[in-house]
């Protein structure tokens, strides 16, 4: 090429924007770009559902029922026949583990959701309608947010008695305050935010801008906050069984078999093991599944 | 200032007062009655204990008694335990839950801020990482089973330590693991984030810009600033260490209050159960007014805001 | 004139979030004792970096680069950390351009001054010290310098926390300073304040200035000479009142246009630069400025310009150009 041309006016396309950045993706796009890259998030995530389909088939896949006692076979070791060996009673471990995986998800999962709702719904009024109605309720939320969660669950234990429903109501009162807070934090953010004050000038009715506009957009600290919910309503389940106050036998929750299976434990150790150690695994991967969302969510730590 | 102390401790009152109260119906919504449980009891002896517990009258009768005891400092007797009152429980078992907390507390806060220190120092690199996988699994893994595990290894397997009841200091050192994990992973997570943040802030970047050597940087100015919000954690530490007990203390036998409210909710001890909940709340909410006043005086940007007004 | 500073082909990239980027893409200059040397850009331009990259500021971790800088016989790039401890506020010392956020909220403003200063001088006793701080604010402007030395940062307004920032890094007495966009978070009428007081300083203590800005009035108010950055490289040099005068590179050019001026009719329309700066995440063939100039040639997409006249790195002012 010779410098004539070399030094002719350059033509421009028009289209070609220098500087800005093409690949410009969505939130939820980035959050699920961010979240499959986080490897330990993606494996509690397989872990989690492993563990929801053997809760699910698992007792049917061996032979037993978590009632029936075969007590000349009682405390023996696991074997071809009692993959998980026996307890005390001669009942299956491995049939009575994925039953405590029902009775223990089912608690966590369901406290959790009615926490969930209690929460969005407290914390979306407080933050929406602000000022006294605001501190009021936040003023209460403080109150009970004081008391030690733990001995409220446990003195309610006491009230309603021991049982399936009774705990997950203790732990349904008890456990909504976090989630209030957060929501309302969250909704008092978003309030500022123009396009809540352009539906507001648009003359949407409250109930609107807070199904449509609010709650829609809260939903990222919403989902994290539930992630770490439900490991902390299946731990408090099984602080409870673990101190007697957990549900009736023969039925039993991870809980409750740990409990027992203490008293075994010099001699027969997989009474302890195993649902001690399918309950550590739920937590720790609820809780790494909840870092992986909060850090994909958290708008603050992206780019 | 005076203000400021004023609207603290109105709140604490408050709180204190709430929990009184919640507690005291709480407990008289309980179905049966504390004699119930062990055994058949002819009716002239109920009704005489009745009479003598005072149960037989209206329940604000009973309200206004019991809040009158809690301001003299006087949490009735044990129903379960002829003789003995809750005062008593409580002196005798809490100086134990004590020495085992404070044991907890101190291995926490020192192993939570060194660790969380160098993994915020080295930041996305292998010690970090490390951190925190072992962060998580302190969260994750429930005290008692962490308890169960370290008592089958060290004590049934290894026969390293005792494995249960209380008085020598070896006999404290599993407990006190056990109790200070949970506490441990939160204090590190805490110390990481804040250290991780301080660390970006432009004074950093001045202080480096006077020559200043990296361990004059971390201690003068990374550390004192990240070290402030890992002191408003301490409320929460001294509950999650209460709770701790509660388990811990079943698991290894040692009689302090934490077992001694375990047994009394089993036994329907009404009293017991309620002079030590409100107990509990007394030392929660005062180590939370504690932790606020502290931080109050050591940050002197709120420091300035008190002393104006 | 002695040179202080020598520069040579300096690059930094950062290696952000899996992403590269190119900051400063090959900065060579010099800069004499005494004088007062200005690099002005847009943001993104990498003057920030180039600037704190001189002292390797930024974190190692994340930071790579090469070229040469020489401070009289050391060479910086190549040394170690803790022979840089030796120069960073000694010899260089160094003014940012957040005031609010640079000085530590925790610690009273004497004990930052006195801290770099025993730094370097660490036999002076603390009583000595403190009388030194003392001075040095009274030097930088504080009326009552006693009353202040344990104040701490919230308590003071933008403007005497800037002083203070200056008083912290003047006070070892270091021959150079950067200062990074030292008037860009305050007001004008501070601005102006704090640009004499740089002034002063500088007689007085006879120390080199180089200062960062986007603000071209800076330039014209205090600089001998000026560098101008696009895209990560020096596109025109030269002292300051010519390249007011006569502006050479388009970039420069259109800079000088886009300022609105007092004399100014309403007629006259403000000519901004269209586009945006480029990405440095991106590798750049050709001259950055390309996409954005109006007198953009075919090789201008395909080779960077050289030094031209010893001033000016485009093509217009290529001999082969005829």
């Amino acid at each position: 090429m010779d410098d004539r041309f070399l030094f002719s006016p350059l033509q421009k396309k028009q289209e070609e924007e220098s500087g800005v950045n093409s690949s410009r993706s969505s939130y939820w796009k980035d959050a699920w770009k961010t979240l499959r890259s986080n490897r330990s998030a993606i494996i509690a995530f397989y872990t989690l559902i492993f563990l929801m389909l053997m809760a699910l088939f698992g007792p049917m896949l061996s032979s037993y029922t978590y009632y029936e006692t075969h007590l000349s076979l009682k405390n023996s070791p696991p074997s071809t026949d009692f993959w998980f060996g026996t307890d005390t009673l001669g009942r299956d471990v491995f049939t009575r583990t994925w039953w405590g995986a029902r009775i223990s998800l089912f608690i966590g999962i369901t406290a959790s959701l009615i926490d969930l709702c209690i929460g969005v719904i407290y914390g979306t009024v407080a933050g929406f309608f602000g000022r006294k109605t605001e501190e009021l309720m936040m003023r209460i939320a403080d109150i009970l947010y004081a008391l030690p969660y733990i001995l409220l669950v446990i003195l309610l234990m006491m009230v309603v008695g021991s049982g399936l429903f009774s705990i997950i109501l203790a732990l349904a009162i008890t456990g909504w305050i976090k989630m209030a807070r957060i929501v309302r934090s969250q909704i008092l953010q978003l309030k500022a935010m123009d396009f809540v004050k352009a539906a507001y000038a648009l003359g949407a009715s409250p109930m609107r801008i807070m199904l449509r506009h609010l709650i829609p957009n809260a939903i990222g600290p919403i989902l994290v906050t539930l992630t770490f919910t439900i490991p902390t309503a299946i731990f408090t389940e099984a602080f409870l069984s673990f101190l007697g106050l957990g549900v009736q036998a023969p039925l039993a929750s991870w809980g409750t078999m740990a409990n027992e299976g203490l008293s075994a434990l010099r001699y027969y150790p997989w009474q302890l093991f195993f649902p001690a150690g399918f309950i550590s695994l739920t937590m720790i991967s609820f809780n790494l599944l909840g870092n992986g969302l909060n850090d994909a969510l958290d708008p603050r730590l992206r780019r | 200032m005076k203000k400021f102390f004023l609207k603290k401790i109105v709140t604490l009152l408050l709180s204190l007062f709430t929990i009184a109260s919640l507690t005291f119906f709480l407990m008289r919504a309980i179905p049966g009655d504390p004699f119930t449980e062990d055994r058949v009891i002819p009716e002239e002896i109920m009704k005489a204990m009745y009479h003598h517990y005072g149960l037989n009258d209206s329940w604000y009768i009973q309200y206004g008694r019991y809040l009158k005891g809690i301001i003299t400092l006087n949490l009735g007797p044990s129903f379960k335990y002829e003789g003995r009152t809750v005062n008593e429980v409580i002196a005798n078992s809490f100086p134990v839950s004590l020495i085992l907390g404070g044991e907890a507390l101190l291995l926490s806060s020192s192993i939570g801020i060194v660790l969380g220190s160098l993994a915020a120092l080295k930041h996305a690199k292998w010690q970090d990482h490390l951190i925190m996988i072992v962060t998580i699994l302190g969260v994750s893994i429930p005290s008692f089973i962490l308890a169960t595990f370290l008592q089958y290894i060290f004590s049934m397997k290894l026969d390293l330590l005792p494995i249960a009841r209380w008085g020598t200091f070896s006999q404290s050192i599993l407990p006190a693991l056990s109790l200070a994990a949970l506490p441990t992973a939160f204090i590190t997570r805490l110390t990481r984030t804040n250290m991780i943040e301080v660390l970006h802030q432009d004074y950093i970047q001045t202080a480096k810009s006077k020559g200043l050597s990296s361990y004059q940087i971390i201690w003068r100015h990374a550390l004192r600033n990240s070290l402030l919000p890992v002191i408003t954690y301490l409320g929460p530490l001294t509950a999650s260490i209460i709770t701790g007990s509660f388990i811990v203390e079943k698991i290894f036998g040692i009689p302090g209050l934490g077992q001694w409210f375990v047994m009394s909710v089993s036994n329907r001890d009404y009293t017991v159960v309620m002079g030590i909940t409100l107990f509990y709340s007394v030392l929660l909410i005062s180590a939370v007014f504690l932790v606020d006043i502290l931080y109050g005086f050591i940050d002197p940007r709120i420091k300035r805001s008190i002393f104006n007004g | 004139m002695k040179k202080i500073l020598e520069v040579k082909d300096l690059k930094v990239t950062f290696n952000k979030w899996h992403q590269k980027i190119e900051a400063v893409r090959g900065l060579s200059f010099d800069l004499y004792e005494g004088e007062t040397l200005g690099i002005v850009g847009e943001s993104g331009s990498g003057k920030s970096s180039a600037i704190k990259a001189l002292v390797k500021l930024h974190p190692e971790s994340i930071t790579q680069m090469s070229g040469q800088v020489y401070y009289g016989k050391s060479e910086l790039i190549g040394s170690t950390d803790k022979e840089m401890q030796k120069i960073r506020g000694r010899e260089i010392g160094m003014i940012f351009q957040d005031p609010m956020t640079s000085l530590n909220p925790t610690t009273p403003i004497g004990a930052q001054i006195i801290e770099g200063y025993r730094r370097h001088f660490p036999h002076i006793s603390s009583k000595e010290a403190r009388a030194y701080a003392i001075q040095m604010l009274h030097r930088v402007g504080f009326s009552q310098p006693e009353e202040w030395i344990s104040a701490y940062p919230h308590t003071l307004s933008g403007g005497m926390r800037q002083r203070v920032m200056i008083a912290l890094a003047l006070a070892p007495k270091p021959k150079l300073l950067l200062a990074d966009e030292p008037t860009t978070a305050l007001d004008v009428t501070l601005q102006a304040q704090i640009l004499i007081l740089l002034k002063e300083i500088q007689q007085d203590m006879h120390t080199t200035i180089l200062l960062i800005t986007h603000d071209l009035s800076v330039v014209a108010a205090t600089c001998d000479r000026v560098l101008v950055m696009y895209g990560g490289k020096i596109v025109e040099s030269g002292p300051v009142h010519e390249l007011f005068a006569s502006p050479r590179h388009p970039y420069t050019q259109r800079l000088l246009q886009s300022i609105p001026r007092l004399s100014q009719t309403k007629e006259e329309p403000i000519i901004p630069i269209e586009g945006s700066p480029p990405d440095l995440s991106l590798p750049l063939k050709g001259c950055a400025f390309c996409d954005r100039c109006p007198s953009a040639m075919q090789i201008c997409a395909r080779e960077e310009p050289p030094l031209f006249e010893e001033k000016v790195h485009c093509w217009l002012y290529s001999p082969r150009r005829l």
